[in-house]
């Protein structure tokens, strides 16, 4: 066995390999080229002989003719590659320099989280989910406690509800820098990559007082949180806002104008909105289309009915667009924090039933049923009545949604995340379709994928 | 804030819902373009509920989302006629493993089944959530791929087949995706041993 055929073999990937385009079936090609999206679907001859080429062309490369314009490249990119955010793999067919085909290949970072969740109680959930999207860990803790309360069927107190509101928004606002910073890095921009970091450092800060962690929290919690705000907190979220304010406008001169930046933007990776709804690609990627769709707004949970905002879409769909509602939106998460600044009620953070909420420490020295209870919360869990509940809120990636089913026990008997960046890794194949291989790390950025969710 | 300029594109979307600064091309947006009744025909909510109604008769409560119970053999055409009446968007799909719970109770005729397909469909248009259950025997795990209805439904499909062995008919990719093609098993089914199963490597004989 020659050298080169003994590396084929140790690395083959079996059935997840990628064909190349000839050998695939016609209805792949159709599906990504987008042309069997419903109602302009040409026949499939017609798109085997756009896509392939006629037949003598294909008899005669089959021939080992040498025309190499017709030869095409399968390469790989990922998973180790510093633009993939984790370990993406991406395979592509590429003609020179163009791209013809795309195959996200994941499944790297699989760790099992929905099993594990299986196994945890609902008081041990939220460090579960927590994992998933390490980029919003916050959001991922808010729609399990939402599905595990609508189970319970709680009410929560209105604090708790400005609480959880402020963290998400907070924690929307520090995504999304970080966000800038590795798109701008995936651009060649290295100044912001420093700058983004910098002010998510400031939003970090505040949930390190809040919470006691940086990240992973498990601060939003089923009946509430696990902490009410530290003392001075207005004080500390105003000083965030204005910050991350003043440097947005300065990230907006630095780069919006910036002419390098909107050539590598503008135009690429375009997706259209029929495209992206049937895809079911939600978030930034679905309102870069022009699709107004935002859960806070249209299925609106919490408290986002009370506060005013508004939902950002683009026009073209292209990787600007995306760049421009990230950067946008990021203000108007600040005009809600603004808000809910001026609204905070006062009262409790967390419901007082003593099924759910464990009581509080000092309770637990002079009162047995409190140490009784306190034991019981945290050896055996609440039970939850019988059930199944679907609940998805807005993260900074997009709908992102927790299906729990219940069998009256204190775990989960399923536990199931649709994390958006999973779903929406879909359309990475559609927009890098007849672009430019130099184009496919600035579309997988602004695509914003987290690897932790997408593989769970 | 002043030196970005316009769009290459050469149109100017600023109208008077931008937002503060920014580019021109982002507009702030609250309206939803097809949500309206109000030209005397019948809302988009009312004509999915139409839809609902004519093609299935088990739907389970009043409480949002609309619960159906589609049979098997009619739910991809069931899916189709959701499609058609204004249910835009493939929400989720994943499944459920019912092994310990095999006796529970399902409304209308509907017989529990060991796996149920649990899709969850989205009107953008009416703001409305329809959830469907499918019920799926344990003798055979197949099922029609809504791939050519919503061709988002790709990937979900997918991890489905790899975390419960249900086959998609007519799926255009039926592999795995989280879990390495030569995996055995399906690690999100009830009977499947947990720390019983050594830890598979490729190209590594196993101790079995």
């Amino acid at each position: 066995m020659s050298d080169i055929d003994l590396l084929a073999s140790s690395t083959s990937e079996g059935a997840q390999e990628m064909q190349s385009r000839s050998q695939a079936s016609v209805k792949e090609l159709g599906r990504e080229t987008g042309a069997v999206l419903r109602g302009k679907s040409p026949a499939p001859e017609e798109i085997a002989t756009a896509l392939v080429g006629s037949e003598d062309q294909t008899l005669a490369a089959e021939q080992g003719d040498e025309d190499i314009e017709s030869e095409t490249m399968i390469i790989n990119m990922g998973p180790q590659h510093p633009s993939t955010h984790g370990v993406l793999r991406l395979m592509m067919e590429l003609d020179g320099e163009t791209i013809l085909r795309t195959k996200p290949v994941i499944g790297y970072l699989h760790t099992g989280m929905e099993k594990t969740g299986e196994e945890l109680m609902y008081v041990q959930g939220a460090t579960n989910v927590t994992r998933m999207d390490y980029l919003s860990p916050l959001n991922n803790e808010l729609v399990f406690c939402l599905c595990t309360e609508a189970l319970l069927g709680v009410e929560l107190p209105p604090r708790a509800v400005w609480i959880r509101m402020l963290m998400s928004e907070l924690n929307r606002v520090s995504s999304h820098l970080m966000w800038m910073a590795t798109n701008g890095m995936d651009l060649g921009s290295t100044s912001m990559m420093i700058y983004g970091f910098r002010e998510r450092e400031l939003v970090l800060g505040f949930f390190e007082k809040t919470t006691g962690l940086r990240m992973n929290h498990n601060y939003i919690r089923p009946g509430g949180v696990a902490a009410d705000l530290p003392d001075g907190w207005e004080e500390d979220v105003e000083f965030i806002c204005d910050n991350v304010m003043k440097r947005t406008d300065e990230y907006d001169e630095l780069l919006t104008g910036q002419p390098i930046l909107r050539e590598r933007l503008e135009g690429v990776g375009v997706i259209t909105a029929e495209e992206a709804l049937s895809l079911s690609i939600t978030g930034p990627i679905l309102r870069s289309t022009g699709v107004p769709w935002d859960l806070r707004k249209t299925m609106p949970y919490l408290a986002y009915d009370e506060v005013d905002f508004d939902v950002l879409v683009g026009t073209y769909g292209d990787n600007f667009d995306r760049y421009a509602i990230r950067l946008n939106e990021i203000r108007e998460s600040i005009r809600i924090i603004h808000q809910i600044l001026e609204k905070m009620p006062s009262g409790d953070y967390r419901v007082q039933d003593r099924k759910v909420t464990p009581p509080p420490r000092a309770r637990i020295d002079e009162s047995m049923e409190a140490l009784i209870h306190h034991f019981k919360m945290f050896t055996e869990g609440f039970r939850v009545p019988e059930g199944e509940a679907y609940v998805a809120i807005e993260s900074p990636r997009g709908e992102l949604g927790c299906y729990i089913v219940s069998d009256g026990s204190a775990r989960p008997y399923r536990m199931h995340i649709r994390g958006p960046s999973f779903v929406n890794l879909q359309a990475v194949p559609v927009m890098l379709q007849g672009g430019l291989l130099a184009d496919a790390v600035a579309t997988t950025s602004s695509v914003d994928p987290v690897m932790g969710e997408v593989d769970r | 804030m002043s030196s970005v300029t316009t769009t290459f594109h050469g149109t100017s979307d600023a109208d008077s819902g931008s937002p503060s600064g920014g580019n021109s091309r982002v507009k702030a947006a609250t309206t939803f373009d097809n949500a309206d009744g109000t030209d005397g025909t019948k809302s988009r909510s009312e004509q999915l509920d139409e839809v609902v109604q004519s093609t299935i008769h088990n739907v389970a409560g009043t409480a949002r989302p609309t619960i159906l119970f589609p049979e098997r053999d009619s739910y991809l055409s069931v899916v189709s006629a959701m499609h058609e009446g204004g249910c835009e968007m493939l929400e989720d799909l994943t499944a459920v493993d019912y092994l310990r719970l095999s006796g529970r109770e399902l409304p209308g005729q509907i017989k529990p089944e060991r796996f149920e397909v649990v899709v969850h469909l989205l009107s953008l248009s009416a703001a409305r959530r329809f959830e469907l259950r499918v019920q799926v025997p344990e003798e055979d795990p197949t099922i029609d791929t809504l791939y050519d209805v919503y061709h988002g439904s790709e990937a979900m499909e997918r991890e489905v087949f790899d975390m419960f062995g249900i086959v998609f008919t007519n799926h255009p990719d039926m592999t795995r995706i989280l879990m390495p093609d030569d995996w055995e098993g399906y690690p999100l089914r009830k009977d499947y041993g947990v720390n019983r199963v050594p830890v598979q490597f490729r190209e590594a004989p196993g101790p079995r």
